[in-house]
């Protein structure tokens, strides 16, 4: 695909990707529970752009848009925020038994003081 | 974008409704417990259970009845907009035997919160009975599912089932193998989600039997599936992303562990199955045929090895359940079809299925016979139960059948579907598969046999129970363990069972 035919829904595509590829990275590279749950909240919004771009793309009924994707994306950020919820519960009660927040026991010691 | 299909390929048959019936039953159950007082839980999903049963039995009934696929189409709106739900032979062999565990559970479970008054009016036992029922309806839902988002609402609904009933006792340990759990399956639902807006945007339908229908398949269907897999693959808990499963199955409390190893990573596997054989196109399927088998060999010698080292009783088993997964994935490459024979007519194919069915049968079997030791001796140190057999003879022996069919020794269900593998793996040319089968039966009945010895053990000092063990809590895992022993017995019939619906599903040309 050439430069000339970059469309708004093309660079949102990209851009979806390249939330996403953040997201997957920070869910990868960090230990703390609560940067990888961010880190999936982005990943999460990088896709749903993707399904963005794919209604943008794919108006072949002669909408500006398609609703399908939409309706996916609503459904998915309802299914993200329940995942984020239970994350972050299960996350407190294991701060509330161990005063940790990553999965590694001891190599976190030093994190825990810099973050809140 | 390719223009959506001209047509559906869906009919809606009569029976259909029964897959609604599936999903919905044990939905209406965990509303009633909402409604009733807590500790009437109990008898609500133990009435949701037999509903539920007699759904399941109804679909495989109506099944071979019809001799096809039932079909409802949700709402009247047909595919590519609206969702379908479909049931073949396979589905219902999983519905039907998701039933049959969930219910053998559920009365061990009934058993087991009568054991320890202490817990009786917790909001531990309400809330293992909500999730218990909640985690049937997902499986239902995925097993039923048609429509790739449809099958990703249902995983999501299964992980968040699954992933606090891990938790149910609260320790901290517990409440840490859930977290990680629960990171890897969200990893898994976030790129199966990934690969099914591609999939969208590339063709403008999510539905599975529109898709087995495209021609070729681009980049983005690459993509897309290698996305999906690699993510679903993560929540089956293949060998290098197993890390979450033992510490994860082995803390669960025992009815627990063995809804989790005998079926909810069934459901992922189940969905690798669909995609390979049904979406990806010859080539894709080959390739991934290919991974998939290299990954599940060394999921079957690398993690019997390690079960072969645990010194608990529980993660032994829990290591077991990787090491019997990847069975379910060499079956790829041997139940590559050609033109003349599709994949479902080989008998890889049905040792597969076979595998699937014994597994959950004889897995379930195992842990809740654990789960009667650990409680009986209040530890599952392998070491220091020499001679258990003597106190428990029926749990010992439900473990040993239990143990008869992971290692697939005739007659069981595991040896037919082992053979099965064997036999297909020889004949198609696949020497290291072969091999591997037969190493993995080998490190099976290592691990087995360390804990039969100890059954049969005369230790020095006797052991004594610390508490009163019912004999219907034993008995639980006996039936179990004895049903993955008899589906030996009934070799060649799935056979015919395991196709239906699938051959259909080629030939229904879009008009």
């Amino acid at each position: 695909m050439s430069l000339a035919s970059l469309d708004s829904a093309t660079l949102f595509g990209l851009t979806g990707a390249a939330l996403a590829g953040i997201g997957l990275f920070i869910v990868i590279a960090h230990a703390g529970l609560l940067r990888r749950i961010v880190g999936f909240n982005i990943l999460g919004a990088g896709i749903f752009l993707v399904f963005g771009a794919a209604a943008r793309r794919g108006a072949a009924a002669g909408f500006s848009g398609d609703p399908v994707p939409q309706a996916m994306v609503i459904t998915g950020i309802v299914v993200a925020f329940s995942a984020t919820a239970l994350a972050v519960a299960l996350l407190q009660r294991l701060f509330d038994l161990t005063g940790r927040e990553s999965l590694d026991a001891p190599a976190a010691g030093d994190k825990q003081q810099a973050e809140p | 974008m390719t223009p959506l299909a001209p047509a559906s390929v869906h009919l809606a048959t009569p029976g259909g409704y029964l897959l609604v019936l599936a999903v919905t039953l044990p939905v209406l159950g965990v509303l009633a417990m909402m409604v009733v007082a807590p500790r009437h839980a109990r008898q609500v999903s133990l009435v949701t259970m037999a509903a539920g049963l007699v759904t399941a039995l109804a679909i495989v009934v109506e099944l071979i009845r019809t001799g096809s696929a039932l079909t409802y189409i949700v709402g009247g709106w047909l595919p590519p907009l609206g969702i379908a739900l479909r049931a073949d032979g396979l589905s219902a062999t999983m519905i039907a035997v998701t039933a049959v565990v969930i219910t053998a559970t559920a009365l061990f479970a009934r058993d087991l919160y009568a054991l320890a008054p202490k817990t009786q009016d917790g909001r531990a036992p309400t809330t293992f009975w909500a999730l218990l029922l909640a985690i049937w309806s997902a499986l239902n839902a995925v097993f039923v599912g048609e429509d790739l988002f449809n099958l990703y609402v249902a995983l999501e609904l299964l992980t968040f089932a699954a992933v606090p009933l891990v938790c149910l006792d609260g320790r901290a340990e517990t409440v840490a193998a859930a977290l990680r759990y629960l990171m890897f399956a969200l990893l898994g639902s976030l790129l199966y989600l990934l690969g099914t807006g591609l999939i969208y945007g590339s063709y403008g339908t999510l539905d599975i039997q529109t898709l087995s229908h495209l021609s070729e398949g681009g980049p983005a269907l690459w993509v897309a599936l290698a996305l999906m897999i690699v993510g679903l693959l993560a929540k089956a808990a293949l060998f290098p992303l197993h890390l979450w499963l033992p510490p994860a199955h082995a803390g669960a409390p025992a009815a627990a562990s063995a809804v989790l190893s005998a079926l909810v990573i069934k459901a992922p596997v189940f969905l690798i199955l669909r995609l390979v054989l049904d979406i990806a196109p010859p080539q894709a399927a080959i390739l991934a045929g290919q991974i998939l088998a290299v990954l599940g060999a060394s999921s079957i010698l690398f993690c019997s090895v390690m079960a072969l080292r645990q010194a608990r009783l529980k993660l032994m088993i829990a290591y077991s359940t990787v090491a019997q997964i990847g069975y379910l994935f060499i079956v790829f490459p041997l139940a590559a079809g050609n033109e003349a024979q599709p994949p479902w007519e080989t008998i890889a194919w049905t040792g597969g299925a076979l595998q699937l069915v014994s597994h959950a049968l004889a897995k379930a079997a195992m842990f809740l016979a654990a789960g009667v030791i650990a409680e009986a001796f209040g530890h599952d140190r392998i070491a220091d139960l020499g001679g258990f057999g003597r106190v428990l003879p029926i749990s010992a022996a439900a473990f040993g059948l239990a143990g008869l069919s992971l290692m697939g020794i005739p007659p069981s269900g595991g040896f037919i579907a082992k053979c099965l593998l064997l036999t297909a793996a020889v004949l198609n040319g696949h020497p290291w598969l072969a091999a591997t089968i037969l190493a993995g039966g080998l490190l099976a009945a290592g691990y087995v046999f360390r804990v039969v010895d100890r059954a049969l053990a005369t230790p020095a000092i006797a052991l004594v129970a610390q508490k009163p063990i019912p004999r219907r809590l034993e008995l639980v895992a006996l039936v179990l363990a004895l049903a993955a022993v008899l589906l030996g017995f009934v070799p060649l019939e799935p056979f015919g069972f395991l196709q239906l619906g699938r051959s259909g599903a080629m030939t229904a040309v879009t008009p």
